[in-house]
């Protein structure tokens, strides 16, 4: 576990850097998030992936997989690898200040 | 009065329901209907030995009808889609099936053409899946024709059924060609869009351990975008290319056709979501799903299946009772993995428990997590022990829904939690 700190508040992550607690999260951080990850210029479709993946959360209790995200989110997983290069569903949830996507088995 | 209870699929999942329900058919007041498009059960373990010779393709398929008992009605025809909120299924043919209770035991399906490039040119020529009995049938000639070059075995995506099957095959390539002398002619490699050999750390350190045993390359976190089999090579998402002469894909898995043309049933892979541990669907409390049709964490394997029906079938007596659910799934998995020179390794798994190493069911059984030839005779004898005590609803002796405690080594400290 490690602390960090975004937009004047100390976040808890874990490990490999997904949030301990997502009820911390809020839009100011995301800049800072994608700087981390890689992401320098934010466009639309990225939030479009964040925003999605957020509330996917929220309802759901768990992120999306990719292939799930490329069906749902109405960005095709091609552009979702363009978006989020290293890897668009554990990415866009680091972002998104929600756990790890449930890996399948 | 008569209960309705209609089972969708004569699978391992959906046979072993109707079988176990049968025996309570008088004294609960049922009527169980189980619908299915053909009249083929294939054994789905021993798709994985026929490219090797090791299977004969017709020795794995039996009526599906014959495996139902006395009182259990069969319908043999293709579903359309299912009514939710009008609770009945509609056949393809028109008919309106009402239900009084539904079981979803329609398992997986592939679908090759998900995946860009896959069904091409080279579909059935120098690239096929096991996950069939054509592709197997045709993988056996394609093997036999291979005397150099690079073998690749590629998963697509998960989830898959029996997510040990790919690794299996890699083992039996090895000894196959080791048997024809020609293995020093042939690259074999194990490419995945996982970021290890398996699901499960630990287990994915042996087996990893074993691919390099067997010079068998590991590619991981490689995420298939397309396939050009016209140049003969996979493309990930993010670039990579892997060429191939003979392509061994698993493709992508969804639910099954109908539950995509069913309003409110099913998630974006088709797969229905559902309670872990008591197997009512979250989508209708009349609703209950078992087997591959689930969108559980669990492994989809037949052994999941049959587990999973020492539960279901109590809960749902229970709820048409109007009392609570009695059961709770843990998410048992137990899978043989085959490794080649009649040897299998055995691993026993849960929701919160990976495979670790030790014996099953206890202290003095199999050995976990090693590679035996006990465990081969045992997945062997397995096929028998699936035709005659599992699909008729027997419990198999020794072997308990819930995973086994004893015999497992370290089980406390190697706690992992649920879903990851």
């Amino acid at each position: 576990m490690s602390t960090i700190t975004l937009a004047g508040k100390d976040i808890a992550r874990t490990d490999d850097g997904f949030f301990e607690d997502p009820s911390q999260w809020t839009e100011d951080m995301v800049p800072d998030l994608a700087k981390s990850e890689g992401i320098e210029q934010l466009a639309d479709r990225h939030w479009v992936v964040i925003r999605f993946m957020r509330s996917e959360y929220l309802t759901k209790g768990a992120g999306p997989s990719v292939r799930a995200l490329g069906k749902s989110s109405g960005v095709p997983i091609k552009e979702l690898y363009q978006l989020f290069p290293k890897g668009p569903a554990k990415q866009a949830a680091k972002i998104a200040g929600i756990p790890k996507p449930i890996g399948c088995i | 009065m008569t209960k309705r209870i209609v089972i969708l699929g004569a699978g391992t999942g959906g046979t072993l329901t109707a079988n176990r329900f049968a025996r309570h058919a008088e004294e609960a007041g049922l009527e169980i209907i189980v619908i299915d498009k053909d009249d083929d059960h294939v054994y789905q373990p021993g798709l994985l030995f026929v490219p090797f010779g090791m299977a004969e393709a017709e020795h794995l398929v039996k009526s599906r009808r014959r495996q139902l008992h006395r009182g259990v009605d069969y319908i043999e025809a293709g579903i359309d889609h299912v009514e939710v909120d009008e609770n009945q299924v509609v056949l393809e043919d028109g008919t309106n099936v009402p239900y009084d209770l539904l079981v979803v035991a329609s398992g997986a399906t592939l679908r090759p053409e998900e995946t860009e490039g896959l069904m091409g040119p080279g579909w059935g020529r120098d690239v096929f899946t096991f996950y069939d009995m054509e592709g197997s049938i045709g993988l056996q000639k394609a093997l036999a024709a291979m005397d150099h070059g690079r073998l690749v075995l590629n998963v697509i995506d998960m989830p898959i059924k029996c997510p040990v099957a790919p690794l299996e095959f890699t083992f039996l390539a090895d000894a196959y060609f080791q048997g024809r002398g020609l293995r020093d002619d042939i690259e074999i490699v194990y490419a995945t869009p996982l970021d290890g050999a398996f699901t499960k750390p630990e287990a994915s350190k042996h087996l990893s351990h074993m691919l390099d045993d067997r010079h068998i390359n590991l590619v991981t976190n490689f995420n298939t975008g397309e396939v050009d089999e016209e140049a003969k090579k996979l493309i990930s998402y993010d670039g990579q290319e892997l060429s191939y002469d003979l392509l061994v894909t698993i493709p992508l898995h969804g639910g099954a056709n109908f539950v995509g043309m069913s309003p409110k049933l099913g998630d974006e892979l088709d797969f229905i979501p559902t309670d872990p541990y008591t197997l009512q669907s979250k989508v209708a409390d009349n609703i209950f799903v078992i087997g591959d049709a689930a969108g559980l964490s669990a492994s989809k394997a037949g052994s999941v299946a049959h587990f999973e029906g020492e539960v279901l079938v109590p809960n749902i007596l229970a709820w048409l009772a109007g009392k609570p659910m009695p059961e709770s799934f843990d998410g048992h998995a137990n899978c043989f993995i085959e490794t080649g020179h009649h040897k299998a390794l055995l691993i026993d798994f849960n929701y919160e428990t990976e495979p670790l190493e030790g014996h099953f069911p206890g202290p003095f059984g199999l050995p976990l997590l090693k590679d035996s030839y006990l465990n081969h005779m045992g997945k062997l004898a397995f096929q028998q022990l699936y035709w005659h005590l599992l699909l008729p609803g027997h419990d198999i002796p020794m072997v308990k829904a819930q995973m086994p405690r004893a015999g497992k080594r370290n089980l406390e400290v190697k706690h992992v939690k649920t879903g990851e």
